[in-house]
């Protein structure tokens, strides 16, 4: 592969809700391209993790360059970088979008513009992006154009009226999308002859080549054997390595402008790499380093603890490799009266949460026992100091406190009409405050402001729910307000389960531990006494459920035939039991602590 | 064989526990040295030969048994002559021993002719000499073709009958599949006891619709019959039954947990009220008229399993092997015939195995175990806090070396059991 020309490189990202089609479209656009054969196509082909393919979504950004023989004889390299489209990755979209210059901007035909079609696509626009809209999936019976076309140009303000209908999946148009690439995105600017300065958009562990360093060659070029320099954590290391996706990794004798691909060398450990960092060459530095992002910051925490405590360091070790490649999870050690030795996480957001814990128990094969989602909340004492705190089983005497701050979001929601209602109910249900009411087309577009802890874990569950899967909702994080919190605790059998206890608003406490105790009673099973289930704020008993004891279990006979069968009975028993926790003398099965949050309202 | 070998055992042995203070929760159980089943030179927990007969006249809607419905009469010499091979089989395998048990059991042993079981008990003292004392015990239908045999079965060898009565409604009785009337069942349990001396009566209970009062009036007409043996078991759906297909269809209703409980607690009521407290979560007898075969399995003795679709756990030295023979009768004819046994699975049990069924079977009794012979045999003694958490609950005692289960825990004995065997 050549070094190529800076006329002749376009540089773009996909924007879209998630299921308008992105990584279908990706997928045909390597296919018409060539950058793989049919042989190593397979749906899909940038999202590399088995999660990712099952669930239907991207998690990490990808890259990929696609040659392309334009109409007008010219050979051009496009370099696409796949985002993720949840809002819990947001963070991975921006950066992104920081390292090209266009974007296609993709609609599903049929349902129109959602709420994270707005979301991602005003970062493009923040990040002074030329857009191409794109419309997916016209071949449906139900696919509206025009409507969505109007759409666009009335919600999102951008011009529509040079849309290219498409089916990503039977591939129909895709050469116009390839066209407009050329003719209608920007070719990179950039100085050949300046001093290297390059984006470190992202990086990753191979197991084969080490630390990966994904970069946007802005000034100057990158060569093998380089010395390197990243700017802001202020260390130099040599290039073994240069190249870029096809999406295979191909070696590069050097990348110029505009360029993007990867380099490896004698980096050691991803988090020596800050994303958003600047890369220049350490004799020839640059003068001014590029502004970079704000590092990602986990907004929600939960405590991760093995099922048998014997795995306490396979868990340690398995986080680790992780994060190796997910720099936006963290995680500490912690210690809890009821579940033994474990882990305080954060994470970007609930899916983000859901995800890594699968990817522990699957890929590293650990049985876990996730605690309450909890957000950040600052206290403020009355010695003026003020206390972030992650876990609620780490808040501090209540009369030491002067004030109780929570993280709030703005949430954007679109849904349609007959739904309204019941979002409006939710919105309010959940301490939120409306901000703005429209419509777009047949659909309404409600912003609200909402405390985040009523949100963290399940809002989006429920909004889909209520809305049969047709509202959609992006949020951001805009700032910490006063709040009449509460710690509530959960006591099984009068003894108080630190992976139960949450704050909540003064308000919503009862509701919540009313609901707690009822799901609890239906998750643990009968033991051989009463068990005793309660909600209380301090020593005050706010919700009560009792489990009875075990009444009478099936002996009838048992002779000299029965007894292989009553073995593999106690056997099935005895699995049960490992898939338990105990707690005093209560055993709770693991996934308790989870689905006892689920509420049904 | 002749009568003269095996005469009625007339005054039976001495009890083989004390276990009748015990529901008074008084002294723990000790088993007295004088025993038969403990002689010296005897495997613990004594032996006995089981033999499974595997027809049925027709196949009850609740029973899962290993049973089989045909046609035409099976050939009962063709029979005896494979129990004659297997048996010589397994007394090869396991060695010798005295058989101080046997215990005929289907299926419906009582379709048997007397001959038939005459001729198996001669094989099995050939193989294993019965004790002279020995408890002979054949299971039977309370109908008035079958007792028409019962002298002849006594005149074999048989002291002890089991008769599977099930209940003393008649609605009852015909809903459970059962072909005899409540007056026919009766007959033949005065029959049986003219003939045999020891008789035992099994009745099921937690019926549809059964409340404790019918219940409780039903288990005190079956006490005025006398006898001194009763099986009491809780109706139980099991796969692959009539019952269990009913039962999924919604169409089969049965107590739930609460009402099954109260059942059971006036089944305890009665029955301890008339001097026959439960030596067996489901068994009641009087002070020395257990049953001695059955106690073979749950004071985890060693049993020889002949005929089809027989369990066994034979032992030698620490080893313990369970057997297992083919279900289906003419399969089962066709192995021994061509191998001189019906055996499919043999298993060697590893400790851990022994232990656990020492715990299955063991703290079903009023006696409980010995903690010395299970630590033994499981290799590893049970937590002691386990034992302390359920003592604390008033379900299990612990004295001396001895664990039992309170009456309190006998409710509720799988998840008693669970707890101390994980």
């Amino acid at each position: 592969m050549t070094a190529s020309i800076q006329t002749h490189i376009r540089n773009f990202s996909i924007v879209a809700h998630i299921d308008h089609g992105k990584s279908t479209l990706a997928d045909r656009l390597i296919q018409v391209t060539g950058g793989l054969s049919e042989r190593e196509m397979t749906d899909q082909v940038l999202d590399n993790m088995d999660i990712e393919r099952e669930r239907g979504i991207t998690i990490k950004a990808q890259t990929v360059r696609l040659s392309y023989k334009a109409k007008d004889g010219q050979t051009y390299v496009l370099n696409l970088i796949d985002t993720p489209g949840h809002v819990d990755f947001a963070y991975e979209v921006n950066r992104s979008l920081a390292a090209v210059e266009g974007s296609l901007l993709v609609v599903d035909a049929s349902q129109g513009v959602e709420a994270q079609t707005l979301a991602n696509v005003y970062q493009a626009i923040d990040n002074n992006h030329d857009i191409v809209p794109v419309l997916n999936k016209i071949d449906l019976p139900a696919a509206e154009p025009e409507k969505v076309k109007a759409q666009i140009e009335d919600v999102i303000g951008l011009d529509a009226s040079e849309a290219i209908g498409i089916s990503a999946k039977t591939g129909l148009n895709i050469d116009q999308v390839l066209e407009a690439i050329v003719a209608r995105l920007p070719a990179p600017t950039g100085d050949r002859e300046a001093p290297l300065k390059a984006l470190l958009v992202d990086s990753w562990y191979d197991t084969y080549l080490g630390v990966v360093v994904l970069v946007r060659i802005v000034d100057g070029v990158l060569r093998k054997g380089m010395r390197i320099k990243m700017m802001r954590a202020d260390a130099a290391y040599d290039v073994d390595r240069v190249g870029v996706f096809t999406p295979k990794m191909v070696a590069m004798e050097n990348l110029g402008p505009g360029e993007i691909g990867f380099l490896n060398g004698s980096i050691k450990e991803v988090a020596d790499t800050r994303v958003g960092d600047t890369i220049t060459e350490e004799k020839r530095p640059c003068a001014e380093a590029l502004p970079g992002f704000k590092p990602a910051q986990p907004v929600v925490f939960c405590g991760l603890f093995p099922v048998d405590a014997a795995d306490f360091e396979d868990l340690r070790a398995a986080m680790g490799k992780l994060r190796l490649n997910d720099a936006s999870f963290s995680f500490e050690m912690e210690t809890s009266a009821a579940l033994g030795f474990g882990f305080r996480c954060g994470f970007l957001g609930l899916l983000h949460l859901e995800i890594i814990q699968e990817r522990l128990e699957r890929e590293f094969n650990l049985d876990l026992i996730a605690t309450a989602p909890s957000v950040i909340y600052e206290m403020e004492m009355n010695d003026g100091s003020v206390i972030e705190m992650h876990n609620p089983a780490d808040m501090p005497d209540v009369v030491k406190i002067k004030e109780i701050r929570e993280p709030w979001i703005r949430a954007t929601i679109l849904t349609p009409d007959d739904y309204l209602g019941a979002v409006l109910k939710l919105c309010q249900d959940r301490r939120g405050n409306q901000i703005e009411l429209t419509y777009v087309g047949a659909r309404a577009m409600v912003t609200y402001d909402l405390p985040l802890n009523e949100v963290v874990f399940d809002f989006y569950d429920r909004l889909k729910s209520i809305s049969k899967g047709y509202a959609s909702f992006d949020y951001t994080i805009t700032d910490y307000r006063e709040g009449d919190l509460v710690k509530m605790s959960l006591l099984v059998n009068a003894e108080p389960v630190d992976a139960l206890s949450m704050l909540v608003h003064r308000t919503r406490a009862e509701f919540r531990g009313r609901a707690m105790c009822e799901k609890l009673k239906d998750l643990i099973p009968q033991h051989l006494f009463q068990i005793p289930i309660q909600a209380a704020i301090g020593a005050k008993i706010i919700a009560r459920e009792t489990i009875k004891a075990l009444r009478k279990d099936v002996t009838a006979k048992c002779y000299g035939g029965d007894i292989s069968r009553k073995r593999k009975l106690l056997d099935k028993q005895k699995e049960g039991k490992k898939k338990m926790r105990q707690f005093g003398k209560v055993e709770i099965p693991q996934e308790a602590f989870i689905a006892a949050l689920k509420m049904d309202d | 064989m002749t009568i003269g070998l095996h005469p009625a055992p007339g005054p039976l042995p001495a009890p083989l526990l004390q276990g009748r203070e015990d529901w008074e929760g008084q002294k723990a159980a000790t088993v007295r040295p004088d025993t038969p089943s403990l002689r010296p030179a005897q495997t613990e927990g004594g032996f006995g030969v089981y033999v499974h007969w595997p027809f049925c006249l027709a196949k009850c809607p609740y029973c899962d048994f290993n049973s089989h419905v045909r046609h035409e009469a099976p050939d009962q010499a063709r029979f005896v002559a494979a129990f004659r091979r297997e048996i010589a089989h397994m007394r090869d395998l396991h060695g010798p021993a005295e058989a101080q048990t046997v215990f005929f059991g289907g299926g419906t042993p009582s379709l048997m002719e007397p001959a038939t079981v005459a001729a198996i008990l001669e094989a099995i003292n050939t193989a294993w000499p019965i004790a002279a004392d020995a408890e002979i015990t054949l299971e039977a239908n309370p109908t008035s073709v079958e007792a028409e045999r019962f002298r002849g079965y006594r005149t074999a060898g048989v002291n002890r009958l089991s008769l599977g009565v099930q209940a003393l409604e008649e609605r009852d009785l015909k809903s459970l599949g059962r072909t005899h009337s409540v007056a026919e069942a009766l007959a033949a349990v005065s029959i049986a006891r003219a003939t045999f001396g020891r008789v035992s009566f099994d009745l099921i209970y937690a019926r549809p619709r059964q409340t404790p009062e019918s219940w409780a009036r039903e288990l005190a007409r079956a006490l005025d019959e006398g006898c001194d043996h009763y099986s009491l078991y809780q109706l139980t759906i099991e796969p692959g039954t009539a019952y269990e297909r009913l039962y999924s269809a919604g169409k089969l209703i049965i107590p739930d947990d609460d009402h099954a409980r109260a059942l059971w607690d006036v089944t305890q009521e009665v029955m301890g009220a008339a001097g026959l407290p439960a030596y067996e979560i489901s068994n009641h007898a009087r002070p020395g008229a257990e049953a001695r075969h059955n106690l073979v399995y749950w004071r985890y003795g060693t049993y020889a399993g002949v005929g089809p679709g027989a369990h066994g756990r034979l032992t030698a030295g620490a080893e313990r092997r369970a057997t297992f023979t083919e279900r289906q009768p003419e399969r089962w004819l066709q192995a021994v015939e061509a191998e001189g046994h019906g055996m499919v699975s043999q298993e060697m049990l590893d400790t851990f195995t022994q232990g656990d069924e020492l715990l299955l079977m063991g703290l079903r009794l009023a006696e409980g175990i010995d903690l010395p012979r299970h630590a033994r045999l499981a290799g590893r003694p049970i937590d002691p806090a386990r034992i302390a958490a359920l003592a604390d609950e008033g379900l299990v005692e612990r004295s001396g070396d001895r664990l039992r289960v309170l009456p309190e825990g006998f409710p509720v004995l799988n998840a008693v059991i669970a707890e101390l065997a994980r």
